[in-house]
């Protein structure tokens, strides 16, 4: 693949899977909750060689996965990754799913019982314009978090502050952090520029 | 074209059964040995020059290799996967040589306990060799060599079919490139053997049984036989599913305070029973329960099914059905964790399906376009 074609899928994708590639080693085992259409894990496979899994609950998103050629179990992440053994990946990853979570607490420890590591992103609801829009009385819709209070997915929406006192209260250890905004870095101020958080951490042992 | 004709699926057409005779002994895992037999088998398709797109279907309990189309002098006798396999189907005849075959110790033409034993003159009845779904895989290894088939692009079937899929991968990894298991388990539960036995139990205990050697008295255990067919039938169909189609609704209206026909479920357990023991042997429904009891490929690995696929090199598409009470979903589960341990490709899907462990058989959208999907990728890499 050409990296003309590697950032066409980029760009047609999410703006988190290059920073995700980054950190996935070559041909290691990767595991994709809420895995959606499946092309992550076919970047991944075509830039990283990586091995990996989808777990997708959706029906429509199952059948993409197949019609991609992207390995994919249908199963509710909300009842955790029981068929799954303890180290059994060397990356689990939850690509802005955290927020749509129910059991948000317990997938991220699911994921660092199977994974060696993990990566989370998610999108940051600590930036300005949300605060602005919430400041002014309004539940903030931006190019992230795209839905009406009435028909978004998303439950358990937090800002980067947010995310890395869970991680502090819960043992992880974050690894690396990456704060996006339009598919580019951010450097200062994270919490309140950045749109996507890209976390890599594991458990403390 | 007339609007019906753009609806109506296209259908592989007249097809005819063809005998393959083979000389050379077929051993059998119990040690037994068949000098000589015959498989009856039917193709759909062409196998194509490189002779890499041949798909094998295999049945299960009742069936046999009829698997597709219609038999020009019995139109109505379609074949049983026949929502599946043909033009422009989940698994298109226009893109792939499919193949089905009556397995050893049938009763649809290959050699089985009907058939003549050629060194007595009559016909094998009880000395016919006990069949495991190694043995069938075995014996279909044979007629693909015979076809010319180095390597199947898939082997596929449900239930008793989805473990000959599975046999597949371990017995010859190197011949098959994709198994699909539909409504699948890597060996039966306690529960499923105990009904086995139930159907076997009618069957050996019918006075007209003879040991096994009825065909000599002129006689068939058709109680015997529609009492199993009975017992398995209920096993393939959810209680919701039999409940929605036939509640406790009533032949005549009313009860009869007698132990006729009263419910009409009854009736329909009757039917189903009384169609089937005219059609098949008993005998080869002994051999097939058991069968579906011995296959244990965890069995010679310490339970161990991840170890017993480490051989295969195949990927795998799993589906299961939810309300599929004799292969529940957890039993797909066993095959795919055992597939992810030897980090093997394999996609699972689970689909919501009301109809019991006969949903493998019936027209589901998600289910036959999952298998769509997975065709269309194993044609565009051949």
């Amino acid at each position: 693949m050409t990296e003309q074609e590697q950032d066409r899928i980029t760009l047609s994708g999410r703006q988190d899977f290059k920073a995700i590639a980054a950190w996935v080693r070559p041909d290691s085992t990767v595991l994709d909750l809420g895995c959606g259409d499946g092309l992550l894990l076919r970047y991944l496979g075509q830039t990283r060689n990586a091995r990996g899994y989808g777990v997708e609950l959706a029906d429509e998103n199952v059948l993409t996965c197949v019609r991609n050629g992207v390995n994919v179990i249908q199963s509710d992440l909300e009842r955790g990754l029981a068929g799954f053994d303890a180290g059994s990946f060397d990356c689990v990853i939850l690509s802005q799913t955290l927020q749509a979570m129910r059991h948000t607490e317990e997938i991220v420890l699911e994921m660092l019982r199977v994974g060696r590591e993990a990566i989370v992103s998610f999108p940051n609801f600590g930036r300005w314009d949300l605060r602005l829009q919430v400041a002014l009385g309004r539940m903030p819709v931006s190019e992230n978090l795209p839905y009406q209070w009435y028909n978004t997915p998303n439950v358990h929406l937090c800002t980067i502050a947010d995310f890395e006192s869970f991680c502090a209260d819960h043992d992880i250890h974050v690894l690396e952090r990456i704060v996006l905004h339009r598919g580019r870095a951010v450097g200062l101020l994270a919490n309140f520029l950045g749109s996507l958080a890209v976390y890599r951490i594991e458990k403390r042992r | 074209m007339a609007p019906e004709n753009i609806t109506k699926p296209r259908s592989v057409g007249a097809v005819k059964p063809q005998i393959m005779h083979f000389s050379e002994p077929l051993q059998f895992r119990s040690g037994a040995v068949l000098d000589s037999y015959e498989l009856t088998y039917e193709t759909y398709g062409t196998l194509n020059a490189a002779r890499s797109n041949a798909v094998l279907a295999c049945h299960a309990l009742n069936a046999a290799h009829h698997v597709a189309g219609y038999y020009a002098d019995d139109p109505e006798n379609i074949g049983w996967w026949d929502n599946m396999i043909g033009p422009d189907k989940p698994l298109d005849t226009e893109k792939f040589f499919v193949i089905g075959v009556n397995n050893v110790g049938g009763c649809f033409g290959s050699t089985g306990p009907k058939s003549v034993d050629p060194r007595t003159g009559k016909p094998y009845g009880s000395s016919f060799p006990v069949v495991t779904v190694e043995d069938w895989v075995n014996a279909q290894a044979r007629l693909a060599d015979r076809l010319g088939i180095d390597s199947f692009a898939a082997v596929m079937g449900g239930s008793l079919g989805a473990m000959q899929a599975l046999q597949w991968t371990i017995g010859f990894p190197g011949r098959i490139r994709n198994s699909i298991a539909v409504a699948a388990a890597p060996r039966l539960s306690a529960q499923n053997i105990a009904f086995n036995e139930v159907a076997r139990q009618a069957i050996t205990t019918d006075p007209d049984f003879h040991g096994g050697d009825y065909y000599g008295h002129g006689v068939v255990p058709r109680r015997g036989l529609r009492l199993a067919r009975m017992i398995g039938h209920i096993t393939y169909l959810s209680d919701d599913a039999m409940m929605e189609r036939f509640g406790r609704a009533l032949r005549s209206g009313s009860i009869n305070f007698h132990f006729d026909v009263d419910f009409e479920i009854e009736s329909y357990l009757r039917h189903q029973g009384d169609k089937f023991s005219e059609y098949f042997d008993a005998n080869t429904y002994l051999l097939i329960t058991r069968a579906l009891d011995y296959f244990d490929p965890a069995a010679a690995h310490g339970n161990d099914l991840s170890r017993a696929l480490a051989v295969a090199r195949a990927r795998f598409l799993v589906i299961s059905f939810t309300s599929d009470w004799r292969f529940s979903p957890a039993r797909s589960h066993e095959i795919v964790k055992a597939l992810l341990d030897n980090r093997l490709d394999v996609s699972y899907a689970e689909i919501n399906a009301p109809h019991g462990h006969d949903a493998f058989l019936l027209d589901d959208p998600r289910y036959h376009a999952l298998v769509r999907a997975y065709f269309d990728n194993i044609h565009a890499a051949l």
